[in-house]
């Protein structure tokens, strides 16, 4: 190959790069290794991970997937991993696609659904953008509470932070747990962020904070758990209007936790929005003779017609995820996805009962929740998160690492997946660490 | 292609007529509609936007690209074509008639800067080679 384009040798092909800008060398990349080393080694890897009963939510949920979901995703005519362009999209892949709009529009109320965005905080960044281009680009300014998921956080400041947008942090209620608005100046803005449940598992009044903001003049950006949505108010229901712009994570949807990711984000809107909307859109049309087809629409808004003005330079993302959750929504069917939320709020709620009958235990926020809550621990959360660990149980997420002031507190989720057996074991070591510790000094719950 | 004499012309192919009230009535031309193709979007200015002249200030989007509008002359939006929010297609079929906006000239002279109807006729034949 390198003949035949004329190339002396590999250094003379890349010679036009400057050496400052070049690699060395990888010098710490091992040599190539038989198939069969490769599995080894990453199975003895893998066994690193050990096998936990897993109560930690925070943005990534477990749940049962049903094995035809990723068997069916899986084959040859599903499995890339792009969102296809135009040329290259079959009809089968398009249909899937616009499917899964239908199912997404369906689940949040709204009217347009836009073939999904990298992640949830990816998704929420672009509602943030998509938000102030709908503003003419006068009020850039968007609010976001303190209780939308830290992560998140941290990437929609990095997304917008040098396209002059200003975002604002609502504080929280300490009691109950849900945004406050009454600290709020007067001064403009383009959107609130409404995120339901907040990351603290919380519901927050988001009948009162859609009013607000269409009161305020403002748009309504809901930030939701797919999951959630088949036993909560869908967020195009909210208030008198309903939000504007619906977005979240659809890993609940049929998507393995995997170490984080791959994932994928979701986004939904109001017809009036769909130009600013950005992403890939499918429509459903007729063929010359009349029969029904789906094409790749509103192409104007995309980056290879729309060049440096496009509403995103989001097109292609984990088209195979998109698959899977569309699968799984089919499944499960909308009775199947409230069975899940339905269990695995009941198994929330059941664990909380259990926790907080432990002496040294509390609820942590007043507020309902959905399938995650935060409880007041007596003691010092990571040493029981560390003591819970090593019998085998993640008990949660320690809300001290974002939020100083909640040093104090666990949030842990138990979906469907959890057997009343499990949430008893967590209850009985919960309480014997924090017994133990009450006797005897630190070193005692080491095992 | 129709390039009416009593309008003035953009080297960006917008239209622009001085009214009897003193506005400027903005649209695109023939030229621009012939190019762009089926119309099926028009996004103007909010009224009221204080234009610069050469400024993006509205956008036509077509089946196959969406294009920037441009001001010819700097001044107030004082109205914006509501019609063509249902049917853009009238960007198409009578695009002198179908104006985009109007706006209040910060000085109605600008208008002597811009393009005569012969001057915008050989710029067309000058971009179509």
């Amino acid at each position: 190959m390198l003949a035949s384009i004329g190339a002396a040798d590999i250094e003379a092909l890349f010679d036009e790069i400057p050496a400052g800008l070049r690699c060395p060398g990888l010098a710490d990349i091992p040599e190539g290794e038989s198939e069969m080393a490769v599995t080894r080694r990453a199975h003895e890897l893998a066994a690193l991970d050990g096998f936990y009963l897993n109560f930690i939510g925070a943005g990534a949920y477990e749940h049962h997937i049903p094995a035809a979901v990723w068997q069916i995703a899986g084959r040859g005519e599903y499995y890339t991993a792009y969102t296809p362009y135009q040329a290259e999209a079959s009809q089968g892949t398009l249909q899937l696609i616009y499917e899964y709009q239908t199912m997404m529009t369906r689940l949040t109320g709204l009217d347009v659904s836009n073939a999904s965005l990298y992640d949830g905080a990816t998704a929420l960044a672009e509602a943030v953008l998509m938000a102030v281009r709908a503003s003419k680009g006068d009020v850039r300014r968007v609010l976001l509470p303190a209780t939308v998921h830290p992560r998140y956080r941290a990437v929609v400041q990095t997304m917008v932070k040098n396209q002059g947008v200003e975002l604002t942090t609502l504080p929280y209620d300490p009691v109950s747990g849900q945004t406050r608005l009454d600290a709020l100046d007067d001064r403009r803005a383009a959107a609130l962020v409404i995120p339901q449940p907040n990351f603290f598992g919380v519901l927050e009044p988001v009948d009162a904070l859609t009013d607000w903001a269409h009161d305020h003049g403002l748009l309504a950006i809901a930030l939701v758990n797919p999951m959630s949505l088949a036993l909560l108010k869908a967020p195009g229901a909210w208030g008198a209007k309903g939000v504007d712009i619906c977005v979240g994570d659809g890993q609940p949807l049929g998507i393995p936790l995997s170490s984080g990711g791959p994932y994928f984000g979701f986004m939904t809107c109001r017809q009036a929005l769909v130009r600013q909307m950005p992403g890939r859109l499918v429509g459903a049309t007729v063929d010359r003779d009349g029969r029904r087809g789906y094409v790749l629409t509103l192409q104007a808004r995309e980056q290879h017609i729309r060049r440096a003005k496009a509403t995103s330079n989001i097109c292609s993302n984990q088209g195979l995820m998109v698959v899977a959750a569309t699968l799984h929504m089919a499944l499960l069917g909308p009775a199947g996805l409230n069975n899940v939320a339905l269990a695995s709020h009941g198994q929330t709620r059941a664990l909380l009962d259990k926790l907080t009958a432990i002496d040294r235990v509390k609820r942590a926020f007043t507020s309902p929740f959905f399938h995650e809550a935060a409880v007041r621990v007596d003691g010092d959360v990571e040493a029981v998160l560390r003591a819970l660990r090593a019998q085998g149980i993640l008990g949660g997420y320690a809300l001290g690492r974002d939020f100083p002031e909640l040093a104090d507190v666990i949030l842990f989720c138990a979906t469907e997946t959890k057997t009343d057996g499990d949430l008893e074991q967590y209850a009985q070591q919960l309480a014997r660490i924090l017994s133990k510790r009450r006797e005897a000094p630190p070193c005692a719950y080491k095992s | 292609m129709n390039i009416p004499n009593d309008l003035k012309y953009t080297l960006s192919h917008e239209w622009a007529r001085l009214e009897a009230d003193g506005s400027v009535t903005v649209g695109i031309t023939d030229h621009a509609q012939e190019l762009l193709g089926d119309m099926v979007f028009v996004e103007n200015p909010v009224l009221g936007r204080q234009l610069k002249a050469s400024e993006e200030c509205a956008v036509v989007e077509s089946v196959k690209a969406a294009s920037d509008v441009y001001a010819p002359i700097a001044g107030e939006v004082i109205a914006a074509n509501g019609d063509l929010e249902a049917n853009p297609d009238l960007l198409n079929k009578d695009p002198y008639g179908a104006w985009l906006f109007k706006v209040k000239p910060a000085d109605a002279s600008d208008l002597n800067g811009l393009l005569d109807a012969a001057a915008y006729q050989s710029h067309v034949d000058s971009e179509a080679h």
